[in-house]
């Protein structure tokens, strides 16, 4: 099964990895964190459905997204 | 565990201190993931420039020096003249490279010096908050260009790797970018691609990469990928530019 971890203290809410994801898995939160930005979060329902493509990662100005499989 | 994407030896956990969105992030990691995949973080040394990027020292996990503004090509020069072993790479932006360092990168690329060059051209000059740099596109509004750059006042875009790419001393220059996934992969291959140059004592490798600046540009980091495909490729078209090995 893939994982998808996206760090929530790295993050800077740039919507990137939004954007790209060909799967709709990655949404931006509500939650502010200490850095004062709405970082990205998977949907965990959604976690399934990723194809492990990468494009998130590859965008991501901060690589705050790792992908893993378990 | 199977890590499939990751986070790069190369890279310190620290946090990057850019604006969201930027580019500059993406190309730190790329260097860091084409260090690794050499297995050279012992005997990298980085030059880090003056502007945004001044503290990369603090985000790469192998040797970086600083050098003052433009001046990273003369610091390289020495560094890899005198541990002609080790790999030295400058990481440079427009402001740095095509303006007030114009003199070094031009006799650094004419002596054929066997060192790589990460030129992030960004067209304006980010650290400072967004004056017109050399590489700044016609009709581009900046603090000191507010109606636009206008090529009677202030020139044209300069294009310094075609410049740089008439001169002998050159092995290889390829300009990439950063706005979406598959060009990322691109500039990775190209990055690799100018490492590989130097440890096989190739001579000079320069790769230009068209990179975000959101807060300069004044639009969202999503609009900021459009406007490098919009805006910047058609003035700076991607590919190689000169590549001695394929010309011999
Ligand atoms: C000798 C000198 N002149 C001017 C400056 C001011 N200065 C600092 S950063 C910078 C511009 C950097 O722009 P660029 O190289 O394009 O990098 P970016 O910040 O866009 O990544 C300038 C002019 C300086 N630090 N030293
Ligand atoms: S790896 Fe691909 S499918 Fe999975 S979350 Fe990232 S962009 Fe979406
Ligand atoms: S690309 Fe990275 S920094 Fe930007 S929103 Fe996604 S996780 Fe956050
Ligand atoms: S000013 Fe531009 S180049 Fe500098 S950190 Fe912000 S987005 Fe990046």
């Amino acid at each position: 099964m893939i994982k998808i971890n996206i760090d929530q203290e790295r993050c800077k809410g740039c919507r990137l990895c939004v954007i790209v994801c060909p799967k709709d898995i990655i949404i931006m939160s509500e939650h502010l964190n200490s850095a004062g930005y709405h970082p990205a979060i998977k949907i965990e329902e959604k976690e399934k459905d990723c194809i492990a493509c990468g494009k998130c990662y590859q965008m991501c100005p901060e690589v705050a997204i790792e992908i893993n499989k378990e | 565990m199977k890590k499939l994407f990751s986070y790069p030896d190369s890279l310190k956990k620290a946090r990057f201190s850019y604006c969201p969105g930027c580019g500059h992030g993406i190309v730190h990691r790329l260097l860091a993931e084409v260090i690794d995949e050499f297995k050279i973080r012992e005997k990298t040394i980085g030059i880090a420039p003056v502007g945004c990027a001044v503290f990369a020292y603090h985000y790469w996990n192998f040797d970086v020096t600083e050098a003052a503004h433009g001046r990273p090509p003369a610091v390289a020069t020495g560094i890899k003249r005198v541990l002609p072993d080790r790999i030295v790479f400058t990481y440079q932006g427009d402001g740095d490279l095509a303006s007030i360092g114009a003199a070094e990168i031009l006799h650094a690329a004419n002596r054929g010096e066997n060192i790589t060059v990460i030129f992030i051209n960004n067209a304006i000059y980010g650290m400072t908050g967004g004056q017109m740099a050399p590489t700044t596109l016609i009709g581009q509004k900046t603090w000191t260009s507010p109606g636009g750059r206008k090529a009677e006042l202030s020139g044209y875009p300069m294009k310094i790797s075609e410049a740089l790419g008439q001169l002998d001393g050159v092995h290889y220059i390829e300009r990439v970018a950063v706005n979406n996934p598959e060009n990322v992969l691109k500039a990775k291959k190209a990055i690799k691609k100018a490492f590989k140059n130097q440890i096989a004592n190739k001579g000079f490798s320069l790769v230009e990469v068209l990179s975000m600046c959101p807060v300069g540009w004044a639009v969202t980091s999503v609009e900021a990928l459009r406007w490098i495909e919009e805006k910047l490729i058609p003035v700076y078209p991607l590919g190689v530019i000169r590549d001695k090995s394929k010309s011999t």
